[in-house]
């Protein structure tokens, strides 16, 4: 398994996606391979989230194609998505969230071991203490927590993050930073739109203007955006 | 069943019994629709046992379509329907769980209620055990066709009135041959056989199609 998690790539080449008929998201490339991470950027409603939900498999593309390399299941069976909503029932405790999240994201052979315990999950955002607290009862921070949470009860080697930090205090997110650190040191990528700054380092950036729609990816290292 | 499935069915139930999960409305609902028919009626005991079998029947409709048009809203508002696009189970395995959970726990106290309310509407033993076997096999139909129009109105904000306008006329087939059924228990011309095998066809039927049509709907819910 872990021979495929090191050669995993992602190649997505003048992506179009629509929304009730109206283009989005137009003439979208980038690379990116194991470790590597890519930070979408763009003002309010450039299609960032528009461009993530097509990557994790929610709408369809209208154009373009994306060659996911790495095993043989689909890319939106071997990616996490945390995106606005949080995908927590306000009615079922942290833990029972995260345990019905493990066998259901956790169940496919493709998925590589290496998964937290819900409970670890939770410690690693630091929730340890509110595991058998319904979630309704959890503060806006707090349940974004119990989201990120998922991301380590089933191991799956890309991320792909729609505002992620979204209601998270600092500690919080220098503790998410960290942890991004060590899944693309596992050879897994990410995918982050985001506005505020996340503590990627060494990520590509791909600008989606409406204005400029010819949208480019290059390392921001290179400072040629 | 496989380990996911069965973890989605726990969680069905579990926020179902949970307050505002809705899982005793149903049934409840239906202790009220068929307690208020004789007032409506009067308390003549020969038109009550006649039209019985029907009470309960449109009752029991009514009731199955109440907690429905949640079924896949409250996933599609928490994002918890995203997600399930992403794992390994199909989706039509999640709406026949899904609808397998919701039937469980609001149908099938349905048909236990079904006899006692039955004792109500002066119904004759045999009427009162074909109303309960018409229910058993006829409520996977309206369930499943329910969810149907769960899914087709799952982006909606209020969606539910919409759906039973969608679903109700769909639900006539299995309105008659239910009814027939319970009928058919408690004499008449017809042997209770013959109805009652087109009501299991009817379900079956539509437990086999049901599924991916509600799934279809679910994906195509954006874009």
């Amino acid at each position: 398994m872990s021979q495929d998690v090191e050669r995993l790539h992602l190649s997505a080449r003048s992506l179009r996606v629509e929304r009730g008929g109206r283009a989005i998201v137009t003439d979208v490339s980038f690379e990116l391979a194991s470790g590597e991470a890519l930070l979408v950027l763009g003002r309010n409603g450039a299609g960032k989230s528009t461009l993530l939900r097509a990557l994790a498999g929610f709408l369809p593309l209208r154009g373009g194609e994306m060659v996911f390399t790495g095993g043989d299941a689909p890319l939106s069976e071997r990616a996490h998505y945390v995106g606005h909503a949080d995908g927590l029932k306000s009615a079922l405790t942290a833990l029972e969230n995260l345990s019905f999240w493990a066998s259901m994201l956790g169940a496919a052979k493709t998925c590589p071991d290496g998964k937290l315990s819900p409970q670890q999950a939770l410690e690693k955002v630091g929730l340890a203490r509110i595991g058998d607290f319904p979630v309704g009862y959890l503060s806006a921070g707090q349940k974004r927590r119990v989201a990120l949470a998922r991301l380590f009860v089933a191991a799956r080697p890309v991320w792909i993050l729609d505002e992620p930090a979204t209601a998270l205090d600092v500690g919080s997110q220098d503790r998410f930073a960290q942890a991004m650190i060590e899944h693309r040191a596992s050879g897994g990528m990410i995918l982050a739109a985001t506005h505020a700054p996340l503590g990627l380092v060494d990520a590509r950036e791909l600008r989606l203007d409406a204005a400029a729609s010819a949208a480019r990816a290059c390392p921001s290292t290179a400072g040629a955006c | 069943m496989s380990s996911p499935l069965l973890a989605l069915f726990r969680r069905e139930a579990r926020i179902a019994r949970s307050i505002g999960g809705g899982g005793a409305m149903g049934v409840v609902f239906f202790l009220i629709l068929v307690s208020l028919t004789p007032f409506a009626i009067g308390p003549d005991l020969n038109l009550l046992s006649r039209i019985g079998p029907a009470i309960l029947w449109i009752a029991a409709l009514l009731a199955t379509l109440l907690g429905l048009d949640r079924l896949f809203q409250a996933d599609a508002d928490d994002g918890s329907l995203d997600l399930f696009m992403m794992t390994s189970t199909p989706l039509e395995l999640v709406v026949l769980v899904k609808c397998a959970a919701h039937w469980t726990l609001t149908a099938l106290p349905l048909v236990a209620a079904a006899p006692l309310l039955g004792l109500m509407l002066g119904l004759e033993p045999e009427a009162q055990a074909g109303v309960a076997a018409s229910l058993l096999a006829g409520t996977p139909a309206l369930t499943l066709l329910g969810a149907i129009g769960a899914a087709l109105t799952a982006g909606l904000r209020r969606g539910g009135l919409l759906m039973a306008v969608l679903i109700l006329p769909l639900t006539t087939p299995v309105l008659i041959f239910g009814v027939s059924t319970a009928a058919a228990a408690s004499g008449g011309t017809v042997p209770f056989h013959t109805p009652f095998l087109i009501l299991c066809a009817l379900s079956l039927a539509t437990i086999a199609g049901a599924p991916f049509a509600a799934a279809a709907a679910l994906r195509a819910r954006e874009g």
